[in-house]
């Protein structure tokens, strides 16, 4: 096997996540796309941490799996909170902010 | 670049298992149906944890099963359910100019290719590697990076308050 099968696969579904965040108004659907990037770079970690022959890249890849939870878990929070106050998650109307 | 090495049977299962992800990925970005993108997602997470199997980092292959598949799904699918996503297709969950999102992705995948292709031309994985035994992980979760780990459960720690705070109704 190839290193670089793990990373160009990496590669691709990082980019897919990317264009997911542009492109999805919906808040779950990009907050789904954010999971995306963040499985890519698991896969970098695992592919260098099997590469090098260190356990570290597994190390960081189960804290990323953690902190993708905390993540999901408070984006949820904030996309319910957004939708009780508004009937609806759509980001392209939340402008509040714009100056 | 594929078949590179005698690892036939390993090169298959990672073209395929790679196919179905992407094909998976793609269902997440353009689906018109919330719930359809959250089972694609299941797709995309269950063949990453079949990669990492192949990496041999079983470990990290049953949490990425247990967290993944198993409890963040089930937070998004809360997530469609509590927010009253439509069942069935749904016309508006795209950006008006969603195609700019086109370009950029197909410049930056040319651009991290380029550089891959071109750093790790055709380095070989260590074949003949047995998994990866969860006692040095171990060992480095609590030795070397007992900080960061700290520093997670704390952020775990106020992620389930900070949810809880900002989804209760009072």
């Amino acid at each position: 096997m190839l290193v670089n099968n793990f990373l160009l696969l990496g590669a691709v579904l990082f980019c897919i996540g990317v264009y997911g965040v542009i492109a999805r108004k919906n808040a779950v659907l990009v907050l789904m796309s954010v999971e995306l990037i963040l499985n890519s770079v698991n896969l970098n970690l695992l592919a260098f941490s099997v590469m090098h022959g260190n356990v570290d890249g597994n190390t960081f890849a189960l804290y990323i799996i953690a902190v993708a939870a905390a993540e999901v878990g408070v984006g949820l929070a904030m996309v319910l909170l957004v939708y009780r106050n508004r009937k609806s998650i759509s980001l392209d109307e939340l402008s509040e902010m714009k100056g | 670049m594929l078949a590179a090495d005698v690892q036939v049977a390993q090169n298959i299962g990672f073209g395929l298992i790679a196919a179905f992800m992407i094909a998976g990925a793609l269902k997440v970005v353009t689906s018109k149906n919330v719930v359809h993108a959250a089972l694609s997602l299941v797709l995309v997470m269950s063949g990453a944890a079949a990669q990492y199997l192949l990496l041999s980092a079983e470990f990290v292959a049953v949490t990425q099963v247990l967290v993944y598949v198993g409890a963040v799904m089930v937070l998004f699918l809360f997530g469609v359910m509590l927010t009253r996503a439509k069942l069935g297709r749904e016309g508006d969950l795209n950006n008006a100019g969603y195609k700019i999102g086109i370009p950029i992705a197909l410049l930056m995948l040319g651009v991290m290719s380029w550089v891959l292709i071109d750093g790790w031309e055709d380095t070989k994985l260590p074949q003949g590697t047995s998994s990866i035994p969860i006692k040095p992980v171990s060992d480095s979760i609590f030795t070397d990076y007992l900080l960061p780990f700290e520093a997670l459960s704390f952020v775990l720690l106020a992620a389930v308050i900070g949810a809880i705070v900002l989804a209760r109704k009072d």
